[in-house]
């Protein structure tokens, strides 16, 4: 790769401005994501990680700013086209189809492609997944919190996305699943993709990211090299919790 | 025991009808979240569409019943499209009234264009031999709406559970915007679901004008009314629900008609209804509604 190509990012958000009704939640973010970095967005509860996400799926427009996919101006394309420009968000909350097997999540997933491609990446994900294969025929509601989270993921995946977005991927899952999917986080990395992820565990997120921004009250307020970000006082005292 | 059993016919056929019109209900409410009042009006233009087809146009009935499927999705559509899709993000209240306004507007135009008096629906192939089994006689017409309901059940079932459209569907009824995530077009789905529920609204109209052959503009109010009340009573949402509760319905209403009164039939109709959702709220059927946390 030249300089030049890794000068452009894949994903560039510029001064983007998000309101619910008068609220004004996103007061104008900037940021960037090149071409197989991992980068985390943290912050408190309310800080707008999720809307930032949100808005740059599509699902929600910004009044203002700009948001560009390898170049692509995407803001206001709507979500349903965003798939179809190589982004997936895996989002908060998980949301599978509780009702449908997990192959038919899968299925799911890989809507934007033919589906003559779905049988190979289905392959894929089963060995990346093992668990998921043992439950192919299982009514995906049933499943455990964990198994749910890596359907969630597989079934990003299965779009094969440029870039995928994590939405607190670790919510509300016991320790020992929360490093198994980080595990898959880097696994992930490791083979070539290009992750957003939102955390509120900012010690596991900054471990596995490259870079980071910390969000506070819609504004971002500081941003660096996770690694720095890891050992900043200001960060181990707000989030780190040390 | 004959009586009974002719009863019991009767009843499955005009269940049959309440179920195929239940299907749109339930299907519409399934994936778009919405009531959708004017279906049963659909019911009624599919009916004189197909009436027109047989006694000005000269068309033969099978070709009358596809133009009035025809019609009747692209109304469905354009329906859709005009009325409801732009109140998409509004209040729940101000789409079931416009759905309403909608369902008087279609009975007002068919004043309009086909009068007040009733016009009498022809006798078509539907209404062909009756079949004798023993010393009853049950007519075509029940026989053909009984399996036209099972037919369009199983294509309906199937449909679903196979296609990449039918799938994209469950997906919009279960989390729109998990489904937008996926790259399903959310309008264009909530569009083939009124197309589907509207040609199949023509359908039932044919069935129902060929039992009860008095067609005028208000002809789909009732049977609508009661079709939505099979679709609460099977559980809305429910394709199986609306089958089993348009066939149940229809069994108590004739049932009710012969054996208790014949004036009450409507009345012990509802009352079951009642009972029903007062011991299991959402319906035969239908899934217990989950609180998001």
């Amino acid at each position: 790769m030249t300089d030049i190509q890794q000068a452009a990012p894949l994903l560039r958000v510029n001064d983007i401005h998000v309101y619910y009704g008068a609220i004004h939640a996103i007061k104008g973010i900037s940021l960037e994501v090149y071409e197989n970095e991992i980068v985390t967005l943290i912050g408190a509860n309310g800080a707008g990680k999720t809307t930032t996400l949100n808005t740059i799926a599509g699902l929600l427009k910004p009044r203002q700013g700009t948001i560009e996919l390898n170049g692509t101006p995407i803001q206001g394309v709507g979500a349903s086209k965003m798939v179809f420009q190589g982004l997936a968000l895996c989002p908060e909350g998980r949301r599978i189809f509780q009702q449908m097997t997990v192959k038919e999540n899968l299925e799911m997933g890989a809507f934007s492609r033919p589906n003559t491609e779905i049988e190979g990446s289905l392959e894929e994900m089963f060995q990346r997944f093992p668990r998921l294969k043992e439950r192919e025929k299982q009514i995906a509601g049933t499943l455990s919190g964990g198994e749910q989270q890596m359907l969630a993921m597989a079934r990003a995946l299965m779009s094969r996305p440029k870039l995928l977005m994590l939405d607190e991927p670790s919510m509300g899952l016991a320790p020992i699943l929360v490093e198994q999917i980080f595990d898959i986080i880097t696994e992930l990395h490791e083979g070539g993709a290009t992750i957003l992820l939102v955390e509120q565990n900012a010690q596991m997120a900054l471990r596995v990211a490259n870079r980071a921004y910390v969000m506070e009250t819609g504004l971002i307020t500081m941003q660096g090299p996770a690694e720095e970000l890891l050992h900043n006082d200001a960060v181990q005292k707000a989030y780190l919790g040390s | 025991m004959t009586a009974f059993l002719r009863f019991l016919i009767n009843g499955v056929s005009l269940g049959s009808v309440y179920a195929i019109i239940a299907l749109g209900y339930t299907m519409v409410y399934g994936i778009a979240k919405m009531l959708n009042f004017a279906h049963g009006d659909v019911i009624m233009v599919g009916a004189y569409i197909s009436y027109c087809g047989m006694q000005y146009w000269g068309v033969p009935p099978v070709a009358s019943i596809l133009t009035a499927m025809v019609v009747c999705t692209v109304l469905g559509i354009t329906i859709e499209g005009l009325a409801y899709r732009p109140l998409r993000q509004a209040a729940s209240l101000a789409v079931l009234i416009t759905a309403i306004g909608m369902s008087y507007l279609l009975q007002n135009v068919a004043l309009m264009i086909w009068g007040a008096n009733p016009k009498t629906f022809p006798q078509t192939f539907i209404n062909g031999a009756s079949l004798n089994v023993g010393d009853m006689s049950i007519s075509s017409a029940t026989i053909i709406t009984i399996l036209a309901n099972v037919l369009i059940m199983v294509a309906l079932t199937l449909f679903t559970a196979k296609t990449k459209m039918g799938k994209a569907m469950r997906c919009v009824s279960e989390d729109r915007g998990a489904a937008e995530l996926m790259g399903i077009n959310v309008n264009r789905t909530i569009s083939v679901t009124f197309a589907i529920g509207s040609a199949l609204a023509a359908i039932a109209g044919v069935l129902l004008c060929s039992s009860y052959p008095i067609l005028q503009p208000t002809t789909g109010s009732m049977p609508g009314i009661k079709a939505f009340t099979a679709a609460v009573f099977g559980g809305i949402g429910s394709i199986p629900g609306a089958m089993l509760g348009g066939v149940l319905l229809g069994v108590i209403e004739i049932f009710g008609k012969a054996y208790i009164s014949t004036e009450l039939g409507d009345a012990i109709v509802f009352a079951v209804l009642i009972v029903v959702l007062l011991v299991k709220p959402s319906g035969l059927l239908g899934k217990p509604m989950r609180e998001k946390v």
